[in-house]
């Protein structure tokens, strides 16, 4: 299995290569990407450097262009593409039909995979976006159980990238606009997701509020450590009952299912974490690389990987892969 | 100002015969032009009302509605795909795609796209037209100005645009059921807790803001969408249709009062003021039209 590993940064981009990276995806420096947070991301000088440093070490570097292009000025979306293309990027990772069919006529020869924004979650929808576009590799929507994809795989002809380890979405990608009508700033449109601009932290009567475009997303008692207001990991009230409605503060982590995924014929295990630092990143990615070479030697997973240091609120979860999460 | 009015699909879990009457007083009384019918959010209701759909469908044909039979949003189980491809088997109807594997089974046949398929800008919107879409319903996160650069740009070509104006918008679509969940249970084994709440859940914050609403595995907003104040600049960028979301109060009702503002037999505050009756003092939004967040009221200029 291939290991498909963040960088939102120079310096992350190194560190996980270093650290036994298979491929680096990352964006450019704008919001043509689903990771438009400050300081993140890429100049093409720096895609350059990047890609000549991969390169160098055997590593591939795929670029996400991953956002939806605006209406009436589609020209950054399509520069984003042109320049990834002209800098030798070995993939480009897509959601918007106009940009893939854009990218399938401007730049046949060119490796496209399909975003797990685009939200393709079934057979037909993925052949789909094979037939039309020519896409090579499809990275599965946090939808479905390690059975559903054990069934999927040997009907699509392309292949598939399966979230491996950080963050959690509990709704469908691509179609969940909770961030834009609470903040006005959307992961399809913006490229973010409840955006650290639009956060607050507020202490009243002895506990911590953290607050998301004013509005309550979670209240810590004095003393316990407040987590970032991400709307789905809040707790809300229900017919007078408080509890994380969606999902919990936690880190998706497969390590536990590995020999599962590897023997459904997953193509390529993806990080989450541009946002992260450097050091996070070269944690997961060497944990993951031991893990990955001894399942493919047929072994179990290592036992004294520790990633408890590193999860959200020190839980982890295996999400959706198992059928009871639903 | 001349546009069409469509009903979309009921979004909740209704009992069959309270579905069933919704839609035979539609066909009989309201001012609607287009009705979309079918389940578009957990194919594990689709059993209870598909004994009346047939019935349904006849009497607003008879009403001269058009009739559009909507599909799922996720489809993620071949049991969920074959139901599409049940419906898009018969080759008699009109079928709206919420998802690219409907819009794939329906390539080369006249359709429409529905809102739960993301359609941002002209790129998309003249690839879906190449391929049969009529008309597209577009997501609901849109603002007033990117839907008339979008309307704009495809001015030329034979392809409608429609717009959400009233009722709870869908906001997200899960694998899980939060309806379930939030009543300790699983999707499996849910006992269609949804059943119980005729326009969804309300989820409020720790200090009691409302917040946003639950339908089974959907999340929408606690607001009630209301672009009545808008319509009139809908119009004039070229939009042609305009979705009301069913809800559980008067429907006839509100179509009555949108039908009027489209005929200039009514002012813009006078709606506002039926509306707000009608919804039972749900609170109105119109922020996602005004390039804000989407649960923003924005009154009309003084």
């Amino acid at each position: 299995m291939e290991l498909v590993c963040p960088a939102g940064t120079p310096a992350a981009l190194r560190a996980a290569v270093d650290a036994g990276a298979d491929v680096v995806y990352l964006g450019f420096r704008d919001e043509t990407n689903a990771r438009n947070f400050p300081g993140l991301n890429f100049s093409r000088e720096e895609l350059r450097e990047g890609l000549d440093h991969a390169h160098g070490a055997g590593a591939e570097v795929y670029v996400a262009v991953n956002t939806y292009a605006a209406p009436g000025h589609p020209e950054p979306w399509h520069r984003a593409v042109d320049d990834a293309v002209a800098l030798g990027a070995d993939a480009l990772i897509l959601a918007d039909i106009g940009l893939l069919d854009y990218c399938t006529r401007r730049h046949p020869e060119m490796r496209r995979h399909l975003s797990v924004q685009a939200s393709a979650a079934n057979e037909q929808a993925i052949r789909f976006y094979h037939q039309e576009f020519g896409v090579r590799r499809v990275v599965l929507p946090r939808v479905l159980t390690v059975e559903d994809i054990a069934d999927l795989i040997p009907r699509i002809p392309v292949e598939t990238e399966v979230f491996a380890f950080g963050g959690m979405c509990p709704m469908a990608e691509g179609r969940c606009l909770l961030s834009s009508y609470v903040t006005g700033r959307s992961p399809n449109i913006n490229g973010v997701c409840s955006p650290a601009s639009h956060v607050r932290y507020l202490e009243r009567d002895g506990r911590l509020y953290s607050q998301l475009g004013g509005s309550t997303i979670n209240i810590f008692d004095d003393g316990d450590a407040a987590g970032y207001p991400t709307l789905c990991k809040g707790r809300f009230k229900v017919e007078g009952e408080a509890g994380y409605l969606f999902e919990e503060p936690t880190s998706l982590n497969v390590l536990p299912i590995l020999p599962r995924l590897l023997a459904a014929g997953v193509t390529a295990l993806k990080i989450e974490g541009r946002q992260r630092g450097r050091a996070y990143t070269a944690q997961v990615v060497a944990a993951f690389r031991r893990a990955v070479d001894a399942c493919g030697r047929g072994e179990p997973p290592p036992e004294d990987i520790d990633l408890d240091g590193i999860t959200e609120g020190g839980q982890e979860t295996s999400g959706a892969y198992r059928r009871d999460w639903r | 100002m001349t546009g069409a009015l469509a009903l979309g699909p009921v979004q909740f879990n209704w009992p069959a015969e309270q579905w069933r009457d919704f839609y035979l007083r539609i066909a009989d009384e309201a001012p609607i032009d287009t009705v979309y019918l079918g389940e578009v959010v957990c194919a594990k209701r689709a059993p209870f009302f598909q004994p009346h759909l047939a019935e349904v469908a006849e009497r607003l044909a008879a009403g001269g509605k058009e009739v559009v039979h909507s599909t799922l949003a996720l489809v993620m189980t071949e049991a969920e795909m074959d139901l599409v491809r049940e419906l898009v088997a018969d080759e008699t109807l009109l079928v709206e795609a919420n998802d690219l594997s409907t819009i794939s089974l329906l390539a080369g046949r006249r359709h429409v796209v529905g809102p739960f398929v993301n359609v941002y800008n002209e790129g998309t919107l003249v690839y879906l037209a190449a391929r049969g879409a009529l008309r597209v319903s577009l997501p609901a996160e849109l603002s007033g100005e990117a839907i008339a650069l979008i309307a704009e740009a495809v001015r030329d070509l034979d392809v409608e645009l429609e717009v959400q104006v009233f009722g709870r918008l869908p906001l997200a679509v899960s694998a899980r059921c939060y309806h379930a969940r939030a009543f300790g249970l699983h999707k499996d084994g849910c006992q269609f807790v949804c059943g119980e709440d005729l326009d969804g859940l309300a989820a409020d914050t720790l200090d009691g803001e409302a917040f946003l609403a639950i339908n089974g595995t959907q999340v929408m907003s606690h607001s009630c969408c209301n672009l009545a104040d808008d319509i009139a600049g809908l119009c004039d960028a070229g939009v042609g249709r305009f979705r009301l979301w069913p809800h559980s109060f008067d429907m006839v009702a509100v179509a009555r009062v949108y039908r009027e503002l489209l005929d200039g037999e009514l002012e813009v505050a006078a709606a506002d003021d039926r509306l707000n009756a009608i919804a039972g003092g749900l609170a109105m939004a119109n922020g996602f039209y005004h390039g804000q967040e989407g649960r923003a009221w924005v009154g009309p200029a003084a």
